[in-house]
């Protein structure tokens, strides 16, 4: 059996570094050492199957134990391709967000706005054999932080992505189009390529959307890929 | 001991399977609110209504450590994942060797699990039992990745991975035994005693 191949480099400016002073929280919590980098083995090569079987999903967050949450109701669907271009099929997709009015299901939440009791906040997906997912949520609100003065996170859903490599886990946030708060959230400016950066925005799409219900929103994820190159053995 | 390949795919190599305008996602933190996505049962691969339920290969350990930031504080708003083979080494071959525990009020996490065997390496090389273990938490922008080792091991002397990782700093990922059946590795995320974390 061969070697497995490598992952493609990670393309410079389009992951934001641990060490980002704008977000308070890093100070104390990137390493400072660099991290050691292997040529990918068994381990790194291949990952969890996170089957539907075992991780059951559920696509529709807008509703709770039957009743309906508050706010403006969302559709969000995409693909997950991998950075070669081809569709990660059977993907799992977590996600998780605050309700309308920017308050998070969490009793470490303190934020004095109305929790809606009818949004938990948790979801999850599955990609088909082409790489596609679609959920059903709530337009998350912005919420206060205590990062710098008078900060407030801009409208935003966490996603987390298990690829079919070890190398394509990804935990990321989702924004939206025209946010005033994003040109002045460190967590998303964080990433220093501008590119990159505003892919994290998603792009409003009337074909997601269902007439007279909800709004729809496109956002696709491109996953680390793989190098056909064959990479030289470390030993 | 190999140099990192950075520099040899420093012209780019790497972009010419890659199309244009494909470039991976950009990280970004897990936040302190990923718990509304905690299941803390997913600590326990063996759990009986789990993907192992009724698996009864290897022998069964409790894998535990502190994370602890730059400070040595301890990280009780963290989530550590783990990877592993099965105990004749092998990924996802009748063994799912995934789970994920938070971290608790003292920033400890705590997986119970089977001890997986030695892994094929690159070449002809045998790699020694580990596992993979992945932290992710508020003030981290993207996750880190470090391996696990069981103190004791033969293979340790050999293992490619280890060799990679300078001896001063190698302790960094040998887990020690703590009680019957019972292994800790502390995580220190900066400073000293660092972590030595690892991509790919
Ligand atoms: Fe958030």
């Amino acid at each position: 059996m061969s070697d497995p191949v490598g992952y493609l480099k990670v393309a410079p400016g389009s992951q934001p570094p641990l060490n980002s002073p704008g977000y308070g929280s890093t100070h104390k919590r990137h390493p400072k050492q660099a991290p050691i980098r292997i040529a990918p083995t068994l381990t790194e090569s291949l990952a969890p199957r996170m089957l539907e079987r075992d991780y059951p999903s559920f696509a529709d967050m807008s509703v709770h134990e039957g009743r309906q949450a508050q706010g403006e109701r969302i559709i969000v669907g995409g693909r997950v391709l991998d950075e070669n271009g081809r569709p990660v099929p059977h993907c799992m997709v977590e996600i998780w967000q605050a309700c309308s009015t920017g308050r998070y299901h969490h009793p470490l939440d303190t934020h004095d706005a109305p929790m809606d009791p009818n949004f938990k906040g948790e979801g999850r997906v599955f990609t088909d054999a082409e790489g596609n997912y679609q959920f059903v949520s709530i337009k998350p609100g912005a919420y206060p932080w205590r990062n710098h003065r008078n900060a407030w996170r801009p409208n935003h859903i966490h996603y987390s992505l298990f690829g079919q490599g070890f190398a394509q886990r990804l935990v990321t946030q989702m924004y939206f189009p025209g946010d005033p708060l994003l040109a002045l959230d460190p967590v998303f400016n964080a990433t220093p390529d501008v590119a990159a950066r505003n892919r994290l925005i998603c792009t409003l799409d009337m074909d997601i959307g269902k007439e007279e219900w909800a709004l729809g929103y496109r956002f696709d994820f491109v996953l680390r890929g793989r190098d056909a190159t064959p990479m030289e053995n470390p030993q | 001991m190999s140099k990192p390949s950075d520099d040899r795919s420093a012209a780019g190599r790497g972009e010419l399977n890659r199309p244009a305008q494909l470039v991976a996602t950009a990280a970004q933190t897990i936040g302190p609110y990923w718990a509304l996505i905690e299941h803390p049962e997913w600590a326990d691969l063996l759990r009986a209504d789990g993907p192992n339920a009724g698996y009864a290969g290897g022998e069964r350990i409790t894998l535990t450590g502190q994370l602890t930031d730059g400070d040595g504080a301890t990280c009780p708003d963290a989530v550590v994942e783990l990877w592993q083979a099965d105990p004749n080494g092998e990924y996802e071959a009748g063994f799912h060797g995934y789970g994920r525990s938070r971290c608790d009020a003292e920033g400890r996490f705590h997986f119970t699990t089977v001890k997986p065997g030695a892994v094929k390496g690159r070449g002809n090389a045998t790699q020694a039992p580990h596992v993979t273990l992945s932290i992710f938490a508020r003030g981290l922008m993207n996750h880190v990745s470090t391996r696990l080792y069981f103190s004791g091991e033969a293979l340790n002397e050999t293992d490619p991975v280890l060799a990679q990782v300078p001896e001063a700093r190698r302790g960094t990922l040998i887990a020690r035994p703590a009680g019957s059946g019972v292994w800790n590795l502390d995580i220190r995320l900066q400073g000293e005693g660092e972590t030595v974390f690892l991509e790919v």
